[in-house]
């Protein structure tokens, strides 16, 4: 469903992706993981259409993102790691918007977003705006709208940054599901070992831009003799820590936090 | 044609929920019509320019859609990467749409923004000159609307951080609009400050509420009209090519 060839993007001189390459099979479910910085959300954008690559090349489907960019757009969701939902508007409104941009048939629309809301318990709220929402709701709602137009991949990145134990568990129940009703591909990077090592099929581990191993999580705990998942990230990837700078991104991360409150 | 629809009404929902932000923006032009309108009004009535309320209405019915409409294009900074931008810019539609639904919608709420100051202008007791001057005051709100929509565009679109903001804030906007002559009469003054407000596309603006409105026109409405429709098609096709070119 999924596959990448010798992908490198360079920003300047630093290389951010440096010759990737990795495959994901129909109907599975794929953690990328890495450090802070390793090159994760990187290739997420080269994956879904929003940077072009250095050099190497990208199918999603068969199709090129970079050349066939709306046909490979219909295909998949996406749930960033910075919310991407109309704060001002209902639940149902964001719904609705989304089948309008995917070209959804306005009846399906109205049957899939009924039923989606249901499954991810956000029914009975769908006319209050989301800016009442919790933090796992919002989750929830934006992983509900990327169902929406039926993809065939779903993109996950960090969906359960600064969730409740609760809330990430049942997050992953309903992504399990869906995997398993719809048949749909997802690709997801998280921090949390634990939540890898319980949905993933399969794991690559990125750092530095290239990655250092890839398998089952039984495969890379057998290859790194570990009992977990997290102990053999680390024997992997090193226990420093990588500090980024905060660069513009961060600071106005932070301003829209204070600002939403 | 259904992604440019659901965008502007997006815009236009957003807009008319969030009516503490309404009531907010208000205040702003109601302060420069009350204080400066009664404030300076016997001083400009003893220089012999007749009253100054009639003279400052069409500008700050012109400063409500500069501030409103160059806004709705710089909230791009934060909506492309922390709000429901980056959502569409994922979706399978052209950015043009995008640009056009977003920008039609900031030009829509401009317009709606300055009709409330209309209103409040006409309550303070401004009366315009003749009935037939509201048509073309409308069109040039319009345009004063379009030329700032797609100027916010390209910069909501360029600028990195909010320090960027603060610059455009003090540096373009207020300029804009200080030296547009929405607060003084353009005739008789000093050379420099002349040159200036003839850059001001916001003169042109002012020149045509106030001449439709009151009569009164610096440099002729046939200008105005030229200016401001040249400058909406440069800023928006600015606009819309920083907008394209915009990576997340």
């Amino acid at each position: 469903m999924i596959r990448v060839r010798n992908l490198v993007r360079t920003f300047g001189n630093f290389t951010a992706v440096d010759n990737i390459s990795f495959e994901v099979n129909q109907g599975e479910i794929f953690a990328f993981l890495g450090p802070n910085g390793a090159g994760k959300t990187t290739t997420i954008r080269m994956l879904t259409t929003l940077l072009k690559p250095t050099s190497g090349s990208v199918e999603l489907d068969g199709l090129d993102p970079q050349r066939q960019q709306n046909e490979a757009r219909r295909r998949f969701g996406i749930v960033f790691q910075d919310p991407s939902l109309e704060w001002e508007m209902t639940a149902y409104e964001n719904m609705e918007i989304h089948g309008v941009l995917y070209h959804v048939p306005r009846k399906l629309r109205i049957e899939r977003t009924e039923q989606l809301l249901k499954l991810f318990e956000l029914w009975e709220r769908r006319n209050d705006p989301v800016k009442r929402f919790s933090g796992g709701m919002k989750r929830r709602l934006e992983i509900a709208r990327g169902f929406l137009h039926t993809p065939k991949i779903l993109f996950l990145d960090e969906p359960t940054l600064g969730l409740d134990p609760q809330s990430r568990n049942q997050l992953w129940t309903h992504v399990k599901n869906l995997n398993e009703k719809e048949g749909v591909t997802v690709f997801l990077t998280t921090h949390y070992m634990d939540e890898a090592d319980r949905v993933a099929h399969r794991i690559a581990i990125i750092d530095h831009g290239k990655v250092v191993a890839q398998g089952t999580p039984a495969e890379l705990k057998e290859q790194t003799n570990s009992d977990s998942l997290e102990h053999a990230f680390l024997a992997l990837t090193g226990s420093s820590i990588r500090d980024e700078s905060a660069n513009s991104t961060d600071q106005m991360r932070q301003f829209v936090k204070m600002w939403r409150k | 044609m259904g992604a440019i629809y659901i965008l502007w009404l997006r815009e236009v929902k957003r807009y008319v929920r969030s009516r503490a932000q309404i009531v907010a923006s208000l205040g702003q032009p109601l302060l420069y019509l009350l204080a400066l309108g009664f404030g300076l009004g016997p001083v400009f009535q003893k220089s012999g320019n007749g009253s100054y309320l009639q003279f400052i209405a069409p500008g700050v019915v012109g400063m409500t859609v500069l501030f409103s409409s160059i806004f709705s294009g710089i909230g791009l900074l934060w909506d492309r990467q922390f709000g429901f931008l980056k959502e569409t810019l994922v979706a399978p539609v052209p950015r043009i749409s995008i640009v056009i639904g977003k920008t039609m919608g900031g030009v829509t709420v401009a317009m709606i923004q300055g009709s409330l100051v209309v209103a409040a202008c006409l309550i303070a007791g401004f009366r315009p000159a003749s009935m037939a001057g509201v048509a073309p005051a409308i069109g040039y709100m319009i345009l004063i609307a379009l030329v700032f929509a797609g100027l916010g565009t390209a910069i909501g679109s360029k600028l990195q951080d909010m320090q960027g903001f603060q610059l455009i804030m003090n540096f373009l906007v207020l300029p804009i609009f200080f030296l547009s002559g929405a607060l003084f009469p353009l005739d008789h003054l000093p050379q420099a400050l002349g040159v200036i407000t003839r850059l001001d596309p916001l003169s042109y603006g002012i020149d045509g509420l106030r001449g439709s409105l009151i009569g009164l026109s610096h440099f002729g409405l046939l200008m105005d009209f030229t200016v401001l429709c040249g400058l909406a098609v440069i800023t928006l096709s600015v606009g819309s090519y920083f907008f394209s070119q915009l990576e997340i």
